[in-house]
């Protein structure tokens, strides 16, 4: 027998410490924090790329609904569906098209948020009142000016309002993506489902991405529109 | 670009197969597929669904009428959704299996728990956008507290309460397709474990999944629609709606 | 001057893409540094050759800790031999490792004699050799016929085994699995997802013992220790290897009719990677296996699963402490 093979000391492990009791243990959590910085930093990736991306489509389809109006019943309809099929699912039905990986969750993470802001940008748009678009018209301004200068940083606050939800939800769904493996926090939580500590900090950390991102976009809504009282209907 | 779009293709053509006739799984040993097997895991599926569902709208709408009733709690009740919406379902579900374990109450538990914020907000919001009117002339001819619940703020909030069942319905349903996560087998299970299935298995849940999802959404738009008073209906448009669906509207000072 | 909101919004979208660019990307394992050849060796040391650097090596393992140990192990000694390594760990079970093997999506992944023989090379029960030896022998005839070479195997056995709890066994009075005849079809028997086709798993107790069980859960291996502690299972399949089972005080029965083959460790590599790799993979990997005995192989499950190390660190103590890499 190899006389080195004493160095590998075999332990007792009877005794109950927190960690080896799958317990809550915040320091930790502390030590080992840095397990979760690149899942972190994936769940970022996929959570904005997807948002930009479906922001400007949706966004983009709104607009053209918003003077072409027969467009609006289709567009809900299909991004309608879109919304309601659950990502998991769509993970998987996209699977035989773009296999596995980033692009696949990205796809279904983007088919996801273009319902909502697709609305929102529109409901926005729609609010804005009759008399500031005919001043808009009387000082001379063509319908493009009238949409870049009046009616879109009026229809600011809904549009906003519809980003901090997609930016919200796709978070929470990004925790799947590992299913299409593109990686992320969910990856992380399930690596070690019974260790209350992993779970904790794992799903914390989204929580906190959600929460940090939802404030941000608030924040950006307050620099960008100062003249409307923020008092979101939160 | 034709191979792989033909390649996709037969894919899907073996999924649909795979719903209807049942085979030997990939490795032997266990039968698979077709209806009857697939009906089994669809019905797995409603359950843990209706039952999140119905046990959450049995605390959730008591309470968001009597918070929007008492104009109490306001804070709460609206927030409720937003918070919520920002507890990813795969977490919720992690936390329940570290602390309370595998199964279908403990895994109940915690979709109970994702259904109720979207129906406590909207059937908060769905009593405080009643007319004060209407509720006014309602007390003024008699009515106790309970009978103006009943009888008028109800029946006027129903089609938001409804909206926020629909939300909630979908997403238990999308949510309970991780449940084989927690050791409850639903639809979930040909495309989590799919090598006891075969990839056409999970290419054929996941069409259910999706399908199944669609119609819950339909039906319950459906009956949403049906318990709209015409008036509301004929309003059309935007607010109802997007509070329906959940979205924040701002409170500005609109000029009408 | 209405430029200025959107510029502030543009602003805030670049940030957040740049720092989510800057570490949202996959990280390869690719192992340790190449060991220090120079410093006072034993003959045991890995010697670092310059010449494989051209050969690349994916090493996979399947979806439980001990895989991911090997994995990792087999990994960083290989890339301490100067092979140029990256890992593609937690494949999922063993279909999907072998899928993986033979698509060349990996060059190698440890699988296990006995898994083999049963999920692989079809053989019942009743075919199955009870010597380690043999059942060696036997999976490598079988992986050879795929084009895969199996390595010589680990000392260590890690064998699926049936388990209850201390109080399931003395209530109903179990000691071999035979035991639970007549009394199976009160209890509920959690295992993982495949072991619903596997015959050293549901499959073999049906067949082999004849035992019905009250329901079937199939759960993430991950769980096999927790739902037993939990009560919610009765009956759970674990591995001899695992250090849970003394901790928790679990009973594992008795395999008194054979169902359970031997359970070794064998490194399994496409033809054409040991071709391309030359005669210092099969060197290392003896080199590493020598060591795995049974109470090592607990030791490093127990830094991962009891301590909460990772498989990477851990497969790092493991080379050191064996003097196969410097420290």
């Amino acid at each position: 027998m190899n006389p080195l093979l004493a160095q590998v000391e075999i332990r007792e492990r009877t005794q109950d410490t927190c960690v080896s009791d799958n317990g809550f243990c915040p320091g930790w959590i502390a030590d080992n924090f840095d397990r979760y910085v690149d899942p972190f930093l994936q769940h970022v990736l996929l959570t904005v790329v997807a948002v930009a991306i479906g922001f400007l489509i949706a966004f983009s389809l709104a607009v053209v609904a918003y003077r072409r109006r027969w467009l609006i019943n289709p567009v809900t309809q299909v991004t309608g569906v879109l919304y309601t099929i659950p990502s998991i699912a769509a993970f998987f039905l996209l699977l035989p098209l773009t296999g596995r990986g980033f692009l696949t969750a990205t796809i279904a993470l983007v088919a996801y948020v273009l319902l909502i802001i697709f609305r929102n940008v529109l409901t926005g748009l729609d609010n804005v009142p009759d008399e500031t678009k005919d001043a808009g018209r009387g000082m001379g301004l063509t319908d493009r000016q009238l949409l870049w200068r009046v009616e879109v940083p009026l229809a600011l606050p809904e549009i906003m309002a519809g980003l901090r939800i997609a930016v919200t939800t796709t978070v929470g769904l990004a925790t799947l993506a590992f299913f299409a493996g593109a990686g992320g926090l969910g990856e992380q939580i399930f690596a070690d489902i019974n260790f209350k500590s992993n779970v904790v900090a794992a799903g914390g950390l989204a929580v906190a991405l959600a929460a940090a991102l939802d404030g941000l976009i608030l924040l950006a809504q307050r620099a960008i529109t100062p003249w409307t009282r923020a008092t979101a209907a939160r | 670009m034709d191979e792989s779009n033909g390649r996709a293709m037969n894919d899907f053509f073996d999924a649909v197969d795979f719903i209807f006739s049942e085979r030997e799984s990939p490795a032997g040993g266990a039968r698979v597929g077709g209806l009857a097997k697939m009906w089994e895991l669809t019905w797995e599926h409603l359950q843990l669904s209706g039952v999140s569902i119905a046990i959450a709208c049995a605390i959730a709408i008591p309470l968001g009428l009597w918070l929007g009733h008492t104009g109490r709690g306001g804070f709460i009740a609206i927030n409720a959704s937003n918070v919520g919406r920002a507890v990813p379902s795969l977490a919720l579900i992690a936390f329940f299996v570290a602390y309370i374990g595998v199964g279908f109450t403990n895994l109940t538990l915690a979709l109970v728990l994702l259904a109720i914020p979207p129906i406590l907000t909207n059937a908060y919001t769905g009593v405080r956008q009643v007319d004060r009117d209407t509720v006014d002339s309602a007390r003024g001819m008699g009515m106790t507290g309970a009978q103006v619940v009943r009888r008028v703020e109800l029946p006027l909030a129903l089609p938001l309460i409804f909206g926020g069942i629909r939300i909630s319905a979908v997403n238990v349903v999308a949510t309970a397709t991780i449940a084989p996560l927690a050791g409850v087998v639903t639809l979930g299970d040909p495309i989590i474990n799919v090598n006891t299935y075969g990839d056409e298995g999970r290419l054929a849940a996941a069409l259910v999944v999706a399908l199944l999802a669609v119609v819950t959404e339909l039906a319950l738009g459906a009956v949403q629609r049906a318990v709209t008073p015409r008036g509301l209906k004929l309003e059309g448009g935007g607010r109802w709606r997007r509070l329906a669906l959940g979205i924040p509207h701002n409170r500005r000072e609109a000029p009408t | 001057m209405r430029r200025h909101r959107w510029l502030i919004l543009l602003g805030l979208l670049v940030a957040a893409l740049a720092v989510a660019g800057c570490g949202g990307d996959d990280d390869d394992d690719g192992g340790n540094g190449a060991a220090d050849t120079t410093s006072g060796q034993s003959s045991s040391q890995i010697q670092k050759n310059d010449k494989n650097s051209s050969t690349k090596l994916t090493i996979g393992s399947k979806n439980f800790t001990e895989q991911k140990l090997l994995g990792e192990i087999y990994a960083q000694a290989l890339a301490a031999a100067g092979y140029d390594v990256s890992t593609e760990l937690n494949l999922g079970d063993e279909k999907t490792a072998l899928k993986a093997l033979e698509g060349s999506d990996i060059s190698a992944y440890p699988e296990y004699t006995g898994t083999a023989l049963l999920s692989f090379f079809g053989y019942t029960a009743d075919k199955l050799p009870s010597d380690e030896g043999e059942a060696f022998d036997l999976a490598k005839q079988g992986f050879a016929k795929k084009n895969l070479t199996a390595l010589p195997p680990t000392p260590f056995v890690s064998s699926n085994e049936v388990a209850v709890t201390k109080e399931t066994a003395d209530k109903l009075g179990l000691k071999k699995i035979s035991d639970l005849e007549g009394k199976s079809q009160d209890l509920t028997l959690y295992g993982s997802p495949e072991c619903r086709q596997r015959l050293d798993c549901l499959l073999g107790l049906e067949k082999v013992y004849g035992l019905k069980f009250k329901k079937f859960v199939p759960v993430d291996i991950a769980l096999r220790h927790e739902v037993l502690k939990k009560g919610q299972a009765d009956v759970s399949i674990v591995f001899t290897t695992d250090p849970q089972n003394k901790r928790e005080g679990f009973v594992l029965l008795e395999d008194d009719k054979g169902m359970f083959p031997p359970y070794n460790s064998t490194l399994v590599v496409r033809n054409d990677v040991i071709q391309k790799a030359g005669s210092d993979l099969a060197k290392t990997v003896a080199l590493v296996n020598k060591d795995l005995t049974d109470e090592v192989m607990q030791e490093l499950n127990a830094r991962v699963d009891i301590d909460k190390s990772t498989p990477q660190d851990v497969a790092g103590q493991y080379l050191k402490e064996t003097g196969l890499t410097a420290g």
